[in-house]
């Protein structure tokens, strides 16, 4: 496309025919409010708060979606448009639920922030405040649609990045909202429960199914024993749902839940580790079976299973696919399994008491923990899950000034990681720690890249691949696997799963292992993470996780010393007796 | 100008022999002959036929369609109905040579949900031209072919919008798109489409076969030809007439027998509300745009129970999508009801309404917003007296 000249509040300038006016202000450093608007999502055009006027036009433009034309000339703050945006903005507010001190979103809000940067003291169109309507009630997510200003953010996330699409806009006018197919609830629809839509709404519409208070009672609960697991992602979100820079605090992050009171902080880094374990001996006996038993029962390409969204995706819309899914647990119940058994006995503590937390960066996780088959403890094995945010709220309410914490460590048992583990909160993460062990199970050697970083599995496209070829000569007793190219697929973001897994269903590739994550980003842009997300969020998420992989003493999986001391006390061996007992799993079809 | 029936007139053109006159003649010529009669499309928003088919024709894109618009939602319209019920011979004429035209072999009336009893007439008549070899495969012994098929409404307002009715078409909610992409470029599937009214449709016979300078003669300046208006309320003969642009309202309601006039309501709901006063204001796109319907309020009516009927339309009808529509309907209902009840007593009171008017022509994202406040506006500042002078600001 050529350039073209435009002028933008009197000043001309030279921008790309055909990019919006929005991207072209945005360009020429002239700022426009928005709604509806989000980067990883069509143009809806609905909120009309991005209106502007162009000379020529009888009606004002919406920036967002019209493109520019040779010698346009835009006006973003004439006096029709500054009273157009301030009258929308109060439309929109009157028809809000405006109790902002009890809402979840408060202070991060986007309707707060216009309100504010727009001076709305006084409303006109303000009518009977309304009340509060909570419309859905899922393990994960909860929707109150008093707070919903219809910029279908939230429809169009499920659609369009997940091709979920349970959510839709029903009814017409001024009694139009988001609902589910007939009005079921997200908890009787294939809803994800993956909470992309919390992470994109602009208000607090949508938010995760809080167990802060039931948490904070567990803790001041003197007969109860508390630990609490992080995930890989929560080190490089909690900051930033802090209000401070994205970076990666993990040093912090303990010291601030010691400081809420648990009786132990450990880390889902460690069943992460212990994950690659199980995966990679399930993978290389798939692989066996296949290969030399010609075993036509065994499913192949192996999937990951450590995330909940897609485990829920896959029993609604591929259910013939599910021999294909690892039977492992994600880390977060391998954990609950564990903490309920191995930690109780190390600890002494009677299991009964043990109160197992997780703080995760994900809703779906919420749902997870509920599933009926997760009590192979003896116990329900996760009893509470947190999201980052939730955290975040937790540490705030505390009063704790986590910026000015000093780094503690994790305590013992379950506690250690390594780089292999960390990297699970990444798209690609999870194959990367996985072949790093594979490799060197089936090899006897390290996988041969530069500094063990498998850089073609990692990055933010969509789906990525990546063939490696065994050598000649093979660890005794995997001698089959010599000269084998394996390969294998990462993908994340359900959409971009549909895509893959319609090719997997019609034998169209011939991957041996797929890493899916069900959210855009892997874990590190999961339901539970900090909002605002968009592209740039979500890469400086991921250059803080890879950071701290580099500077990990334990960059494999098997070189986690808990990990061994797990297997040697035990387990006993990789899908051994145990291990099938407490960290494998079945699935069930659903429709 | 008076009244004129040419699309109604008794005697009628032969069936086909506009088609046959346009297909010996070439695409662009055809295109040229209708944008040259200036006519401009008869659903209301005015736009020139002869552009947007020009565009249409321009557009690259396959399975071109030519889309009659026969969802006639507006209240106080029944032009189309009677249109498609005694001249659905050459509605299908038009949208051939529209066909043609733009080079498109697929045509889609999309009817309102109401008019169901009229689709085996309509199938007959297609019968019929299909026999003659007007429609079909190789027209008239050309490589032209066309066909049209008959998709019912989804019975909302909204859904006669161009691009809701598009949307609607292909099993979507009936909710108005982003413009751009018109549809001339990208329309019902993505193809380059035309969506006319069906009395632009039926028009363009007479264009062709009389030529544009006779159809430049009818109408006043730029607008050109006949139009159907549909005529109702306090009259003595209600229906619909046909009369030149550029007529007075006064010269249409005398044939239509209206003695007393508080009010007359052109272009439906969303129309122009004018007082006794303004008689002899002509029906033009210039002055009082015409639509298709004519409401005629004797003295009797209460003008505030009239806004309220017309608001409380918009209110149902307003697809809730976008936020100055969706909330601002309700808002000028309120407002009415207030001024009714006595809460509101002055026009300082209600400025913020008016603003609020403005804004939403200014900033709905279709037609349907962006012209249910004129009734707001027209009626209040027009028939409504304040202690501080009338409702207008
Ligand atoms: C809310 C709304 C309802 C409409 N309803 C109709 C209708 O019932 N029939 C119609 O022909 N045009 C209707 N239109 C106008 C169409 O969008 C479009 O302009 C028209 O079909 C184009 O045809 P024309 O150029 O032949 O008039 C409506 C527009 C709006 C905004
Ligand atoms: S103006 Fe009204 S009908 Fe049109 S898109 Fe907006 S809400 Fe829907």
């Amino acid at each position: 496309m050529p350039n073209v000249s435009v002028t933008i509040n009197g000043v001309t300038t030279s921008v790309r025919e055909g990019v919006t006016i929005l991207d072209s202000c945005k360009t020429a450093g002239v700022e426009i409010p928005t709604l509806c608007y989000h980067p990883d999502l069509s143009l809806a055009g609905n909120c009309r708060m991005c209106l502007v006027e162009v000379e020529g036009w009888k009606t004002l433009a919406i920036a967002c979606v019209t493109p520019v034309t040779p010698n346009m000339v835009i006006n973003t703050h004439s006096k029709k448009v500054r009273h157009a945006r301030r009258t929308v903005l109060k439309l929109l507010l009157a028809a809000h639920n405006v109790n902002c001190p009890e809402c979840e979103r408060n202070k991060n809000c986007e309707l707060q922030e216009l309100a504010e940067k727009h001076n709305i003291t006084f409303n006109e169109y303000q009518t009977s405040p309304k009340p509060s309507s909570i419309e859905e009630v899922s393990p994960g997510i909860m929707r109150d649609n008093s707070r919903c200003i219809m910029c279908t953010r939230c429809v169009r996330t499920c659609e369009e990045l997940q091709s979920v699409a349970v959510i839709r806009p029903v009814g017409r006018s001024a009694s139009v909202n988001i609902s589910t197919f007939m009005d079921l609830g997200l908890n009787n629809v294939p809803c994800t429960q993956c909470g992309q839509c919390i992470n994109r709404c602009p208000t607090g519409a949508l938010f995760e199914t809080s167990e802060i208070r039931q948490v904070w009672e567990a803790i001041e609960d003197p007969e109860k024993f508390v630990v609490v697991q992080t995930a890989p992602a929560i080190r490089v979100g909690i900051a930033e749902a802090l209000g401070l820079p994205t970076d990666r605090t993990t040093g912090k992050m303990v010291a601030a839940i010691r400081g809420l009171g648990f009786d132990r902080v450990l880390d889902t880094d460690f069943t992460a580790d212990l994950t690659i374990i199980e995966e990679g001996h399930e993978l290389i006996s798939r692989l066996k079976k296949v290969l030399v038993d010609g075993d036509t029962d065994t499913a192949l390409p192996m999937t990951t299973s450590c995330s909940p969204g897609w485990i829920k995706f896959i029993e609604h819309k591929y259910p013939d696919l599910l021999p294909n899914v690892s039977s492992c647990k994600s880390p977060q119940q391998m954990f609950g399994a564990l903490s309920k058994t191995y930690l109780a006995g190390k600890e002494g503590v009677d299991p009964s008491k043990v109160i197992c937390v997780s703080i995760m960066p994900c809703t779906a996780k919420k749902y997870e923990k509920e599933r009926p088959e997760m009590r192979d403890s003896g116990y329900k094995d996760v009893d509470y899950v947190l999201t980052t945010r939730e955290l975040a709220s937790m540490i705030q309410e505390a009063g704790i000034d986590f910026d000015n914490l000093h780094d503690e460590k994790y305590d013992r048992w379950m506690g250690d990681s390594t780089g292999a583990a960390v990297i699970f909160g990444a798209t690609g993460g999870v194959m990367e720690a996985a072949l790093r062990t594979a490799y060197e199970i089936v090899t006897g050697q390290e996988i041969p890249f530069e500094g063990l970083n498998i850089i073609p599995v990692r990055g933010m496209e969509g789906i990525k691949d990546a063939a490696i070829t065994m050598p000649d000569k093979m660890a005794s007793g995997f001698e089959f696997l010599a000269g084998v190219t394996l390969k294998v697929a990462v993908v994340h973001g359900l959409a971009n799963t549909r895509k893959l897994m319609d090719k997997v269903r019609a034998g169209e590739v011939d991957y041996h292992f797929i890493e899916i994550m069900a959210c855009p980003g892997g874990c590190l842009g999961g339901g539970g993470q900090p909002i605002p997300t968009n592209p740039t969020v979500r890469k400086k998420r991921s250059d803080a996780i890879y950071e701290e992989d580099a500077v990990l003493h334990f960059r494999k999986s098997h070189a986690n010393p808990e990990i061994q001391l797990l297997y040697a006390e035990f387990l006993k061996e990789p899908l051994g007796h145990k291990s099938h007992e407490l960290l494998h799993t079945h699935y069930t079809k659903r429709d | 100008m008076s009244e004129k029936r040419i699309l109604t007139a008794a005697e009628q053109p032969e069936a086909g022999a506009a088609l046959k006159k346009s297909l010996e003649m070439t695409k662009a010529d055809v295109v040229f002959e209708v944008r040259e009669s200036n006519m401009r499309g008869r659903g209301g928003a005015g736009f020139p036929t002869g552009v947007k088919w020009n565009l249409a024709g321009a557009a690259s894109g396959a399975n071109k369609m030519v889309i009659c618009n026969a969802d006639e939602g507006e209240p106080g319209t029944f032009k189309d109905k009677l249109l498609l019920e005694k001249y659905a011979s050459k509605l299908l004429e038009g949208m051939t040579i529209g066909g043609y035209a733009i080079g498109s072999s697929q045509g889609i009336i999309y009817l309102r949900a109401e008019y169901p009893y009229l689709v085996p007439g309509i199938m007959k008549v297609r019968e019929e031209l299909i026999s003659k070899n007007f429609l079909g495969e190789g027209i008239l012994g050309t490589d032209f072919s066309f066909d049209v098929e008959i998709r019912m409404g989804a019975g909302a307002y909204v859904c006669g919008e161009e691009t809701s009715l598009i949307e609607s078409l292909e099993g979507k909610r009936g909710e108005p798109r982003n413009k751009p992409p018109f549809p001339v470029n990208s329309g019902y599937l993505s193809r380059p489409t035309i969506v006319n009214n069906v009395e632009t449709f039926v028009s363009v016979p007479y264009i062709i076969l009389n030529g544009s300078e006779w159809y430049q003669d009818l109408g006043i300046g730029s607008c050109t030809g006949t139009k159907l208006f549909s005529i109702s309320g306090d009259v003595e003969n209600p229906g619909v007439y046909e009369f030149q642009m550029g007529s007075t309202i006064g010269e249409l309601l005398e044939v239509a027998g209206v003695k007393d006039v508080q009010a007359v309501q052109v272009g439906g709901a969303s129309g122009t509300t004018i007082s006794a006063g303004e008689l002899d204001r002509k029906l033009s796109f210039e002055d009082l745009p015409p639509g298709g319907s004519v409401i005629v309020f004797n003295s009797s009516r209460n003008m505030m129970d009239v806004l309220e009927n017309f608001l409380e339309f918009f209110v149902h009808e307003s697809c809730g999508q976008c936020a100055p529509c969706r909330e601002g309907n309700v808002r000028l209902l309120d407002t009415a009801r207030a001024i009714r009840g006595g809460k509101i007593t002055s026009r300082e009171e209600l400025k913020p309404f008016f603003m609020l008017a403005e804004v939403m022509k200014l900033g709905s994202k279709c037609g349907l917003g962006q012209t249910s406040p004129n009734c707001f506006v027209d009626i209040i500042t027009k028939f409504i007296d304040f202690p501080d002078g009338k409702g207008g600001m």
